[in-house]
């Protein structure tokens, strides 16, 4: 006889797997509808560019996406700081999992720029401010992880990393400042990037509806790797104990 | 204060007694020089543009090298312990640390700065030359240490502490250069000024904030 013909008689059988919560569920359908929405919003609705082509719509994902890392980062130091001064294990997770988003997205940033750069600049890289203190902000958070994961003892771990948190994101505006005073004293070759001046206002639709999606994503991802990542020290104290 | 010479004075004698890793030091900001000698063919048109960021890279390569082993001697026979428990500010131990470590990258820069001014014919040294390196130094060294503390307890930690320190200490590797090079060509005065004003706010900014910050990283 199969298992699977098995009469459900169980209790546990007949009590629903664990539902996905409400939040979840919202967060799926609002991700769902508002990334329809910015990709119709990007590819069709807002008007072609000017100068650059219909190239130039890679800026619809770019932009968030570059916001998106400063948001991660930012919640990496507001976690490092309260983990810190708290000594609650759940900043400390918070922390760890908004840098690794950050890391992708900022990485995300680096290549979409590149794939965008390409075609208009005619180079995949060049040192202009805004690109040089993006690497720079990419180096210092994959150093966070490998800190991370260098680290034997977990609550070492940890708090190396809100302190590496901390300083980091200090460090973010003063290399901005820096790399732009770089740049102004050895300008580069002028580089026309996003619309300088006045945006249609289409465009300005489509890059908002953008920014939402990409934070609802960004809300989502959150989510599920926090969720993960307490079961996992959840599961290890378990270990622990038993031991 | 007491504390802070008190520990100061330690670090130094036992350095002063062997000499090695400043030798050590000394000599690779050299062999970074004979490096880039190579690398870029040093000929008299590139070199303006060039020199400043040359002695910066040996000045900084050897500094990382200092860095790495400011605590090596207290992760031996638990010579940390012995420190936290006396009664000291975990302040001033960080505060030592760090005055020994300008002193030592001082001292190597002292000799690596006469060198390269001979090997490449060019640059001077000027007060405004001194008072760069100094700020700059103490840029660097205030995050090395903090880091140099960070990375004595982990596993791959020779790897770990450029990679923590180069991208946090860019501020500092791109005002030192640039200002080097007005110092060197005799540029405008307001640049070097600018520069040396986000040096010296570099070093309020991350001694201060390094200084608050190392308890965390010496706690058990």
């Amino acid at each position: 006889m199969s298992v699977t013909s098995l009469p459900r008689t169980r209790e546990v059988d007949r009590v629903a797997p664990s539902a996905t919560p409400l939040i979840d569920r919202v967060l799926q359908g609002a991700l769902l509808v508002s990334f329809l929405a910015s990709l119709y919003l990007a590819f069709i609705y807002a008007p072609t560019e000017a100068v650059q082509g219909d190239v130039q719509r890679i800026f619809y994902f770019h932009v968030p996406m570059a916001w998106l890392a400063y948001l991660s980062f930012f919640v990496v130091f507001l976690g490092s700081i309260v983990y810190l001064w708290k000594r609650d294990q759940r900043w400390d997770i918070y922390a760890r999992c908004s840098a690794e988003i950050g890391v992708l997205f900022t990485t995300l940033v680096l290549i979409t720029g590149s794939l965008w750069g390409r075609p208009i600049w005619g180079t995949w890289w060049t040192w202009d401010a805004r690109l040089t203190s993006t690497l720079i902000l990419w180096a210092v958070y994959v150093v966070y992880l490998m800190l991370r994961s260098y680290s034997s003892d977990p609550a070492r771990g940890a708090r190396y990393g809100a302190i590496l948190g901390i300083i980091g994101f200090a460090d973010v505006p003063i290399v901005q400042m820096s790399v732009v005073w770089w740049r102004t004293l050895h300008p580069a070759p002028v580089i026309q990037l996003e619309g300088g001046g006045g945006m249609p206002p289409q465009m300005l639709v489509a890059l908002m509806v953008s920014l939402v999606a990409f934070t609802l994503l960004y809300a989502y991802l959150m989510r599920q790797r926090v969720q993960i990542e307490q079961l996992r020290s959840e599961i290890q104290q378990l270990e622990e104990s038993e031991g | 204060m007491s504390q802070v010479s008190a520990l100061l004075w330690k670090d130094l004698v036992l350095e002063f007694r062997t000499r090695e890793l400043l030798g050590g030091m000394a000599l690779f900001s050299l062999l970074v020089l004979l490096v880039f000698n190579f690398a870029f063919d040093l000929r008299v048109d590139n070199l303006a543009g060039v020199a400043p960021g040359v002695l910066w890279v040996a000045f900084t390569f050897a500094g990382v090298l200092g860095l790495g082993r400011s605590f090596v001697a207290e992760k031996d026979r638990g010579a940390l312990d012995g420190l936290l428990l006396a009664p000291i500010d975990r302040g001033a131990i960080y505060l030592a640390k760090l005055i020994a470590n300008v002193i030592f990258m001082g001292i190597v820069e002292a000799v690596c700065l006469p060198v390269f001014t001979a090997f490449f014919n060019y640059g001077s040294i000027s007060l405004d030359i001194l008072v760069i390196a100094l700020l700059g130094t103490i840029g660097f060294s205030a995050i090395g240490t903090l880091f140099s503390a960070m990375t004595t307890n982990l596993r791959a930690r020779d790897v770990m502490l450029p990679l923590l320190v180069f991208p946090i200490c860019v501020p500092v590797v791109i005002a030192a250069v640039e200002a080097t090079a007005l110092a060197f060509s005799g540029g405008l005065a307001g640049n070097q000024l600018r520069w040396i004003a986000l040096l010296a706010a570099f070093d309020l900014i991350f001694g201060i904030l390094c200084f608050a910050i190392f308890e965390f990283v010496v706690e058990e």
